[in-house]
């Protein structure tokens, strides 16, 4: 069904990270939206129950049910399709699925009065993570009939760069649990679609140096790990500053041909030009100081040889309009 | 400028004050905490305190210039500070990372035994709620601030929080895991072996089967029976875990402690600011005030953002356009391509700039009494003493207001 090519034909399952302060809820958001252009339906989810998708979309707090939130944006004579969005905990995560394998609903909503799910997810870190990662893997896997797939992509807020790979790799996280047993073959299913080639994990960063060096961490991580696939690097909030190289160079150093700039101020028709243009200067050298720091940490995202998306700063704060940019601005990259 | 500005932070007078003997660096991940509380410390260094910065998670190249090469869980002086006057009243700046694990192993290696102690450490539930579990590097950072505190070397502790998304985290975390390991679903687990007569367990044990049936179909025997081994071992020790979080959490309501808040000037981090300034306040727990890290500056503010987008529009419109009065030597030079790329530079940061405003303002509203300390936006990564200074000196009283 897909009517342009994109970088990730064939992927369903997005899994996006990045560092805190990155902009990794809105990236996700940006990037269900730009997945569910031309009639696709899309399904965004939240993993660490602080209602982010809620905030982003400016909707009320979201249950633990897949709920529409948003329509993607269309083109030509293609309508846009939808964006759906679940907030998972593991607690209703582990009730869902005992009520699946055990029929067992009271005992569940019991035992959880009783605080013992919120105690057997404690306890046991990985059953948590299973939980989450096992509702988007059957996400991933609905099928529904006259359909194929129930979803045509989702995407999930995931925890932040730091926990990654603990998160997705579920093998080595459940090990130490239920050996045989419903749990087990849960694990083995999630395992197998973490693995599958519809799976990528996209990291959000910004070009400053502790985000760029946990997207570099993060993305050695997965490769030592060997089975989940890193997908993009998505840069967030870039401000490209348009000018040529000696000039950005020669800002940076605080070199500016000040009495130039107060003739261009001039001739723009503003007054008081060369009070204007030495403030002005100042900001430039600013600007360019941060240009050329960004450039050398673009230059350590090149060595990780993964695409890259831009994604512009967007002033005044993201609302849904500024989300629709930034998910135009991701199908423009062929993101999407 | 709209809305009342708010009381100024001074925080020379909190770093010079020797009654301030712990400063908590709060705020969500990713707002610059870690270099605030190095800035602080060493600000305070060189005003004669004698300082430890006990940081959590900081950049590599920030870490080194601290001659902090590793996680090496111990204090570690920092050279390369500037004293002025004579060795009696000169300050000392010393660093440590926190290594969350070894701080857990200390903790058990101090109140078990070295056998039981060693048999705990083997344990692979251990081994998880040491390294993984949720909680426990807010619970080690604050046991870590005891120690510092206990230890009487430094007069001035500056503690960096962990990178949590909430900073309410630091506050709870502790307790919750504390509560966790006290608990009685964990105690449950070892229960059968000495049921004895106590009533509610009994009354609980009927229910026991079902619980511990549960738990063994999701779980799987190995986990639980590594609890139960894990929670025996440790039982002289239970309480200890719980009473410790408590003493930390008194200390931190002690007289010479002081939070400060740190957040960039963005919806999300002023938000989670407003939650912990409220939380302080429940806990009467001792606010200095808020630090807004990064705050555009506009050097050349008068000129508003439209009239430079108009400007920058003229000098864009066809060169050759004679009326518009531009000299030949500009009209295809690269001072026109300069001056556009200014114009459209200051438009934007001026349009940053009254986002970021408009977010203080509302936090100002709605806590007008928090003194709030601006940190100019820094063009780089800082990463050298250097750097870490020159925030420093935002935080002389002298500095003038935002534009």
């Amino acid at each position: 069904m897909a009517t342009r090519d994109t970088d990730w034909d064939g992927v369903r399952l997005h899994v996006v990270t990045g560092k805190g302060g990155t902009g990794k809820t809105t990236v996700a958001g940006a990037l269900a939206l730009a997945l569910a252009a031309d009639g696709r339906r899309v399904l965004l989810m939240e993993v660490e129950g602080r209602q982010g998708i809620a905030q982003l979309f400016d909707v009320p707090p979201l249950p633990y049910a897949e709920r529409r939130i948003a329509v993607g944006p269309g083109s030509g004579n293609r309508q846009g399709g939808d964006v759906f969005a679940l907030v998972a905990d593991p607690e209703s995560a582990l009730i869902e699925y005992l009520e699946m394998f055990y029929s067992l609903r009271h005992a569940g909503a019991a035992l959880s009065r009783l605080g013992v799910m919120d105690f057997a997810t404690t306890i046991a870190p990985g059953l948590r993570d299973v939980l989450l990662t096992g509702k988007a893997a059957e996400a991933v896997r609905r099928k529904e009939s006259g359909r194929g797939r129930h979803y045509d992509a989702v995407v999930m807020d995931a925890p932040p760069t730091g926990r990654i790979g603990r998160f997705l790799n579920v093998t080595t996280e459940v090990s130490d649990l239920a050996r045989v047993g419903p749990i087990r073959g849960h694990a083995d299913t999630v395992q197998k679609v973490m693995r599958s080639p519809e799976t990528v994990v996209h990291f959000v960063t910004v070009l400053e140096e502790m985000p760029v060096q946990e997207t570099l961490d993060g993305i050695a991580e997965l490769r030592e790990l060997g089975t989940i696939r890193p997908g993009a690097i998505i840069v967030n909030m870039t401000r490209p500053l348009a000018l040529p190289h000696d000039q950005l160079r020669a800002a940076a150093a605080g070199d500016l041909d000040q009495a130039q700039l107060a003739l261009g101020l001039k001739a723009a028709g503003l007054d008081d030009s060369q009070t204007l243009a030495a403030g002005l200067a100042a900001e430039l050298t600013e600007q360019a100081r941060t240009a050329l720091a960004q450039a050398d940490q673009e230059q350590r995202l090149d060595t990780t040889g993964q695409p890259r998306y831009q994604l512009p700063w967007i002033s005044g704060g993201i609302d849904l309009a500024g989300l629709y940019r930034l998910a135009s601005a991701l199908r423009e990259q062929k993101a999407a | 400028m709209t809305g009342s500005q708010p009381p100024p932070l001074d925080v020379d007078r909190l770093i010079s004050d020797r009654r301030t003997r712990v400063i908590v660096c709060c705020g969500s991940g990713g707002v610059g905490k870690t270099t605030i509380a190095a800035a602080i410390g060493l600000r305070a260094a060189e005003r004669g305190r004698h300082v430890v910065v006990l940081t959590v998670d900081p950049a590599r190249r920030l870490a080194q210039s601290m001659g902090l090469s590793s996680l090496d869980n111990t204090p570690r002086l920092v050279h390369g500070i500037s004293t002025s006057g004579d060795a009696e009243s000169a300050g000392s700046l010393h660093a440590m990372m926190l290594d969350m694990k070894r701080t857990f192993d200390e903790i058990v290696e101090a109140h078990a035994d070295p056998d039981r102690a060693a048999q705990i450490l083997a344990n692979p539930f251990y081994q998880s709620l040491s390294s993984s579990f949720a909680g426990t590097q807010e619970y080690m950072a604050m046991e870590k601030l005891g120690q510092l505190r206990r230890a009487e070397e430094w007069d001035l502790i500056v503690v960096d929080t962990p990178p949590s998304r909430s900073a309410l985290d630091f506050l709870d975390a502790p307790q919750r895991l504390g509560r966790f390991l006290d608990g009685k679903l964990l105690r449950l687990l070892t229960a059968p072996a000495k049921v004895g007569g106590r009533a509610y367990l009994r009354v609980l044990n009927a229910g026991f089967g079902v619980v511990t049936g549960m738990l063994t179909k999701i779980l799987g025997t190995q986990v639980l029976r590594d609890v139960q081994t894990f929670v025996s071992a440790l039982d002289t020790m239970f309480g200890g875990f719980r009473e410790r979080a408590d003493y930390t959490y008194q200390l931190l309501r002690a007289p010479g402690t002081s939070f400060l808040v740190v957040a960039a000037p963005e919806d999300d981090a002023l938000r989670e600011a407003s939650y912990f300034v409220e939380r302080l306040d429940t806990e009467r727990m001792p606010l200095a005030g808020l630090v807004l890290n990064r705050v555009q500056r506009v050097p050349a503010a008068h000129l508003s953002p439209a009239r430079s987008l108009a400007a920058a529009e003229v000098l864009q419109g066809s060169p050759a356009d004679a009326s518009s009065g531009m000299p030949d030597s500009l009209a295809d030079g690269p001072a026109r391509q300069l001056t556009i790329a200014a114009l459209r530079l200051h438009a934007d940061r001026m349009e940053q700039a009254a986002a970021q405003h408009r977010v203080s303002s509302g936090f100002t509203a709605a806590h007008p009494y928090v003194p709030v300390a601006e940190i100019p936006a820094q063009p780089e990564d800082v990463h050298d003493l250097d750097g870490l200074r020159l925030i420093g000196e935002a935080f002389a009283g002298e500095q003038p207001p935002a534009a």
